[in-house]
C-alpha cells in the first residue's frame, strides 16, 4: 500500500543538541515555536513552510509577491513569504494561517471568513486573512478605502464578503 | 474488530446510461476506504455511513473546484435520509472505478466538473440514495418493533411510532445494514416537507479553509516524494535542440535532469502538452534553482510566425471574402431579407485567448509501480486521469488509486490531465518513488489550453416597424475542437458559435456560419465556454441595434423573445430553453437597476441577458467613465435557476461569476508573437484586484419551482456586454474588443 500523505509535521519543540560546525543551522521562529533550518538559508520561507515543515496553509500563488497567497506575519506585518529568504526571518517571529488563532480556537477574523462563508475554491483564503489581520491591526475600524488597500488577488471573485467578513471581525474585536 | 468479509453493503450508483443502479454487492472493507473501514460505523450505501453515536457521515462524489458541489450533493442526500445538518459530516470520496460486465463505471456515477451539471445529474439521484438508506434505516425500526413501516416516521436522525417511541439512526444502522435494499427508489419527499434543500447552507470545508488545514492537491505530500519541475518549450511545438545541464545539476537537492516528449504538431495532445526538461530535486526550492540553471537552446515548431495581429488579420480576411465557411445553421433566407431590409446595421467584435489562471497552479502528486499507482491531485475529471495513466503506463484502471483533494479553483483547465501525463512521464524515472510536479505561475500562463481566439461579424436587418427580421452570425476563430482525440466526431464550429443560442428561433431569416482559422495555440474549455465567447458579441449587438433604431434595449429582446415558450437547445429531448424564464431574469434586473429612471453625472447604465447550461441570467451595472477609470457604482445580477439547493452558495457563485467577469472582461488577454505566448505572470494577466471591483454584488434569485440547474457557469457570460453597454451609456464609447481597458483608454 502507497503509504499515507503526511499531513502537518510535528514541529521541533526543542533545538537539536550538538549541531556539528559544519552544517550550519539557522534558528527560526514559527508560531512560537522553534525550528533550525539547515537546508539553503536562501530557501523561501514559503517553501520552507510547505516542504520541510509541512504548514500547507501558506499557498503558492504565483512567486513574485504579487497575488499574496502566500501572506504570512512576520512580527504581526503582513509579508509574501515566497520572496523572503528563511535567513531574513531568522530572529523574527512568524506566524502563519495555522498559528493565527494562538491558543483560541479561531481568531475573529476566521470566523468571521465561515459566518460570511467567505470561501469558494477556498486557495487564496489563508493568504486573504493574514493581510486582513495586518489590517486590523493598524487600523482596526477599516473604512472601505482602507480594506481596499489590500491587494491579494482571488480568482473566484469573493472580494464582496472579505469585505463584510473584515467588518464583521473588527465589529467583534471591539467588544 | 468486526468482521467485515461477511458483510454486504448496499451498492447505490449510477449506470453509465445514467440510470439508477440500486443492489446488492459484496464489499471488503478497504474497498470503501472513507465510508466502511471505521469500526463503530455502519455503511448504507455508498455515500452514507452512520456513527453508533447517530453521527452521520456523507460522502461527496463530485470534485470540488469553488462550485460548492461538495456542500450541495450532501444536502441531497441528508435531506432525504432526514438528519440534522448539523450533525452530517461531509467526506470526499476517491474515485469510484469499477469494472462490470458492461465496461468500465464508477461506484458513485458522475464524479466530474464540467458543463454545470453536477446538480441536474444529482437531483433526482442523490435523493433516491438518501431515500433507499432512510427506508433501511426505517425497516429495521419496523422489524425491531413489530409495526409496519408505513406507520413509522423520521425526523432528524429518528425513527418515530405511532405512539411517539424513538429509535435513532445509530441504534439501527446495524440493523439496517444487513436488510436487502427496496426493489424500487423509495418515494422521495415533496418540496414543502424539505429541511435542508433551499436553505442557505455554509460550505462544510469552511473550518479548515480558514485555519490551513483544508487539503488542495498542491499540499499532499508523501514521504520520500521527490519535487519536479519543468521547463517546458516556450515556442509552440518547439523542440529541444541544445540542452546543457551541467550547472543544474551541480545545484545541491537536483536528482536528474532529463527530457520529457510533448506530442508531435499534428497529434492529438492526450498527454503532455509541450516537449521539455525536467528536473528533479528533493525539494521545490532546489527543483526552482535547478530549473533557473538549465541551458536550453530551443527549435522553433511549425508555428514560428503565429502572431495576435496575424490571426486578427486574417480573421477579417476571411469574414471579408467569406471564404472558408463551415455553414452552422440556416433559417429561412437571410441575404434577401437583409436585402429587403429598411435599416441595415453591422459590428463586429474581437475576443482575446484566455488563460484559466488557477490560483492554485496544475500538478499532481504520482506513485508509479510496477502493477498499480497512486494519483493525489486538484483534478475536474479524475476518469480521464485515471485513462491517462492507464493510457500511459499499462496499469490495470481498477489499479490506479486516485484521492481526490478541493481545487483551487478549475474554470476548465483541469478537465485536461496533461499534468497528470507529465507526472507519470517523470515517475517513469524514479523506479518506484513518488513524484510531486510542481507549476509555477509561468508556466501556467505560457502552457494552458486557451480560450479560443476570433472575431464575431454580426450583421441584422430590420423592417419599418423596427422588428428584427434578418440576423447574420458569422464567426472567424481559433476552433475550439483542436488536436482532442475526445471530439474527432464533433463539429469544427462547436465552442466558438452555437447553432441554437439566442436569437434563433426568434428570427426567421437566420445564417450562422463559422471561419477556421489554423493556429499552433492548444485550445480548451473555458469556464461557460460557448456562452462567453458569443454572447459579447450578441449582447453587445443588441444594444448597439436597440441605440440605432431609437428602441429601448430591454423592450426590443422582450419583442425577440415574444411570448413564453419553451425552444429546443442540444438534443430534442433535453428540456431546452424557455423564453419567458430569459424574459423574466431580464426584467428583473431592469427593475433592480432601474432601468427606467434618467442617469445624469456620467452615470450609465447597461444591460445583458443569456441563458447557459439549463440557467438563466441577467447583469445590469451602472459605471462612469471618471478620467482613466472605470468606476462601479451598481452591479446587479439576476438568475433562475430553478429550485436553488444551497442559496447561500447559488449567491456567491453569481457575485464570483459577476466579478470573474468584470476581471476578464476588463483586463485580460493572453497575447502571441512569434510562436510564443507573451504573458509571464501576473503583472501581465492582472487579475482583478479588490480595489477595482465592485464593493457589492446585487443579486436577486428568482423563486421557481422547477429542476434545479447547475449555477458556476451562468454568472459570467451576460457580464460582460452588460458593461460594455453601460460604458456606451456612460461615455458613448463603444467597446468591440476584449479585453476593455485597453480599448477604453484608446477610444477615449
Amino acid at each position: 500500500m502507497p503509504e499515507k500523505p503526511v499531513r502537518h509535521a510535528k514541529p521541533i519543540a526543542v533545538p537539536p543538541v550538538a549541531q556539528s560546525a559544519k552544517e550550519p543551522v539557522l534558528p527560526l521562529r514559527i508560531n512560537g515555536k522553534a525550528f533550525f533550518h539547515n537546508g539553503d538559508p536562501d530557501m523561501p520561507l514559503l517553501w520552507y513552510l510547505r516542504d520541510v515543515l509541512r504548514l500547507t496553509g501558506t499557498k503558492y500563488g504565483c512567486g513574485i509577491g504579487y497575488c499574496g497567497a502566500c501572506t504570512v506575519l512576520v512580527d504581526g506585518k503582513a509579508q509574501r513569504a515566497c520572496l523572503t529568504p528563511a535567513r531574513a526571518v531568522s530572529g523574527h517571529e512568524v506566524t502563519t494561517i495555522e498559528g493565527l488563532a494562538g491558543n483560541s480556537e479561531l481568531h475573529p477574523l476566521q470566523q468571521a471568513w465561515i459566518d460570511e462563508d467567505v470561501a469558494q475554491c477556498g486557495y487564496c483564503q489563508a493568504g486573504q486573512i493574514m493581510a486582513a489581520a495586518d489590517l486590523l491591526r493598524t487600523t482596526p475600524h477599516p473604512s472601505d478605502d482602507d480594506i481596499s488597500k489590500i491587494t491579494n488577488l482571488c480568482r473566484c471573485g469573493t472580494y464582496p464578503r472579505i469585505r463584510k467578513a473584515i467588518l464583521r471581525a473588527a465589529d467583534a474585536m471591539k467588544k | 474488530m468486526q468482521n467485515y468479509s461477511r458483510r454486504r453493503f448496499l451498492f447505490v450508483s449510477a449506470a453509465a446510461s445514467g440510470a439508477l443502479l440500486v443492489g446488492w454487492r459484496g464489499a471488503r472493507a478497504q474497498a470503501l476506504p472513507y465510508l466502511g473501514a471505521r469500526e463503530e460505523a455502519q455503511a448504507l450505501g455508498a455515500f452514507v455511513r452512520i456513527e453508533k453515536n447517530g453521527d452521520v457521515i456523507i460522502g461527496a462524489r463530485a470534485t470540488e473546484i469553488g462550485q460548492g458541489v461538495k456542500t450541495s450533493l450532501p444536502m441531497l442526500i441528508a435531506e432525504e435520509l432526514d438528519v440534522d445538518w448539523n450533525r452530517v459530516r461531509v467526506e470526499q470520496l476517491p474515485y469510484g472505478y469499477i469494472d462490470t460486465d458492461k465496461g468500465p463505471s464508477n461506484k458513485y456515477g458522475d464524479q466530474g466538473a464540467g458543463g454545470s451539471d453536477n446538480i441536474p445529474s444529482a437531483w433526482k439521484e442523490l435523493r433516491e440514495a438518501g431515500a433507499t438508506a432512510r427506508a433501511l434505516l426505517v425497516q429495521a425500526a419496523a422489524n425491531k418493533w413489530d409495526l409496519p413501516k408505513e406507520n413509522l416516521r423520521t425526523s432528524s436522525g429518528q425513527v418515530i411510532a405511532p405512539d411517539g417511541r424513538t429509535l435513532g439512526y445509530g441504534d439501527l444502522v446495524e440493523a439496517a445494514a444487513a436488510l436487502d435494499p427496496p426493489k424500487e427508489p423509495p418515494p422521495l419527499k415533496s418540496p414543502e416537507q424539505f429541511t435542508i434543500i433551499g436553505k442557505p447552507t455554509k460550505t462544510v470545508d469552511a473550518a479548515d479553509i480558514v485555519t490551513g488545514r483544508a487539503q488542495f492537491g498542491i499540499d499532499a505530500y508523501l514521504a520520500d516524494a521527490l519535487i519536479a519541475v519543468i521547463l517546458r518549450c516556450p515556442q509552440l511545438d518547439g523542440t529541444v535542440d541544445k540542452l546543457d545541464d551541467a550547472e543544474a545539476r551541480k545545484v545541491p537537492g537536483v536528482k536528474d535532469v532529463f527530457m520529457i516528449a510533448g506530442p508531435k504538431p499534428d497529434e492529438p495532445i492526450d498527454g503532455a502538452l509541450a516537449n521539455g526538461v525536467v528536473v528533479l530535486a528533493e525539494n521545490t526550492w532546489a527543483a526552482l534553482k535547478g530549473r533557473e540553471k538549465l541551458k536550453v537552446e530551443w527549435k522553433a515548431g511549425p508555428w514560428a510566425a503565429e502572431s495576435n495581429s496575424a490571426l486578427a488579420a486574417k480573421a477579417n480576411e476571411l469574414l471579408d471574402k467569406d471564404a472558408d465557411a463551415v455553414p452552422v445553421r440556416k433559417d429561412g433566407d437571410f441575404a434577401k431579407a437583409y436585402k429587403s431590409a429598411s435599416s441595415k446595421h453591422e459590428a463586429r467584435y474581437e475576443m482575446p485567448f484566455l488563460a484559466h489562471a488557477t490560483m492554485e497552479t496544475p500538478g499532481a502528486l504520482v506513485q508509479v509501480q510496477k502493477d498499480k499507482a497512486l494519483l493525489i491531485a486538484s483534478l475536474q475529471t479524475p476518469s480521464r486521469a485515471s485513462q491517462t495513466i492507464s493510457n500511459l503506463t499499462g496499469i490495470a484502471r481498477k489499479d490506479i488509486e486516485i484521492r481526490l483533494t478541493r481545487a483551487g479553483g478549475g474554470f476548465g483547465r483541469r478537465l485536461k490531465n496533461d499534468f497528470v501525463a507529465e507526472a507519470v512521464q517523470v515517475a517513469a524515472k524514479t523506479n518506484g518513488r513518488p513524484v510531486k510536479l510542481i507549476w509555477t505561475r509561468e508556466d501556467d500562463l505560457r502552457h494552458d489550453f486557451y480560450r479560443p481566439f476570433g472575431v464575431h461579424a454580426m450583421r441584422a436587418g430590420l423592417d419599418k416597424k423596427k422588428k428584427v427580421i434578418a440576423w447574420s452570425h458569422r464567426c472567424a476563430a481559433t476552433p475550439r475542437n483542436y488536436r482532442d482525440s475526445g471530439m474527432k466526431s464533433a463539429p469544427l464550429y462547436i465552442g466558438c458559435i452555437e447553432p441554437q443560442d439566442f436569437p434563433a428561433g426568434l428570427v426567421a431569416n437566420l445564417d450562422k456560419t463559422f471561419f477556421p482559422i489554423a493556429s499552433g495555440m492548444p485550445r480548451g474549455w473555458w469556464r461557460g465556454p460557448i456562452h462567453t465567447f458569443h454572447a459579447f458579441a450578441v449582447q453587445s449587438f443588441i444594444d448597439e441595434l436597440a441605440i440605432a433604431s431609437k428602441q429601448d434595449a430591454v423592450q426590443l429582446r422582450l419583442d425577440m423573445l415574444g411570448p413564453a415558450r419553451k425552444l429546443q437547445f442540444g438534443a430534442p429531448d433535453d428540456s431546452g430553453y424557455d423564453t419567458g424564464r430569459l424574459a423574466g431574469v431580464l426584467q428583473l434586473a431592469a427593475d433592480k437597476i432601474g432601468w427606467k429612471e434618467k442617469r445624469s453625472d456620467g452615470h450609465g447604465i447597461g444591460i445583458a441577458c443569456h441563458f447557459t447550461f439549463g440557467g438563466y441570467c441577467a447583469h445590469a451595472f451602472e459605471v462612469s467613465v471618471q478620467g482613466k477609470d472605470l468606476v462601479f457604482h451598481r452591479a446587479v445580477c439576476a438568475v433562475d435557476v430553478g429550485r436553488p439547493v444551497n442559496p447561500l452558495g447559488l449567491e456567491a457563485q453569481m457575485i464570483g461569476g459577476t466579478i470573474d467577469g468584470i476581471s476578464t472582461a476588463l483586463n485580460l488577454a493572453i497575447t502571441v508573437k512569434d510562436g510564443q505566448v507573451q504573458q509571464h505572470n501576473f503583472p501581465d494577466y492582472p487579475l482583478l484586484r479588490m480595489a477595482q471591483a465592485p464593493k457589492n454584488v446585487e443579486v436577486h434569485i428568482v423563486e421557481s419551482t422547477e429542476d434545479p440547474s447547475g449555477a458556476g457557469e451562468i454568472g459570467i457570460p451576460s457580464v460582460a456586454p452588460a458593461l460594455a453597454n453601460a460604458i456606451y451609456a456612460a461615455s458613448t464609447v463603444r467597446i468591440r474588443k476584449l479585453p476593455m481597458m485597453p480599448e477604453l483608454l484608446r477610444l477615449l
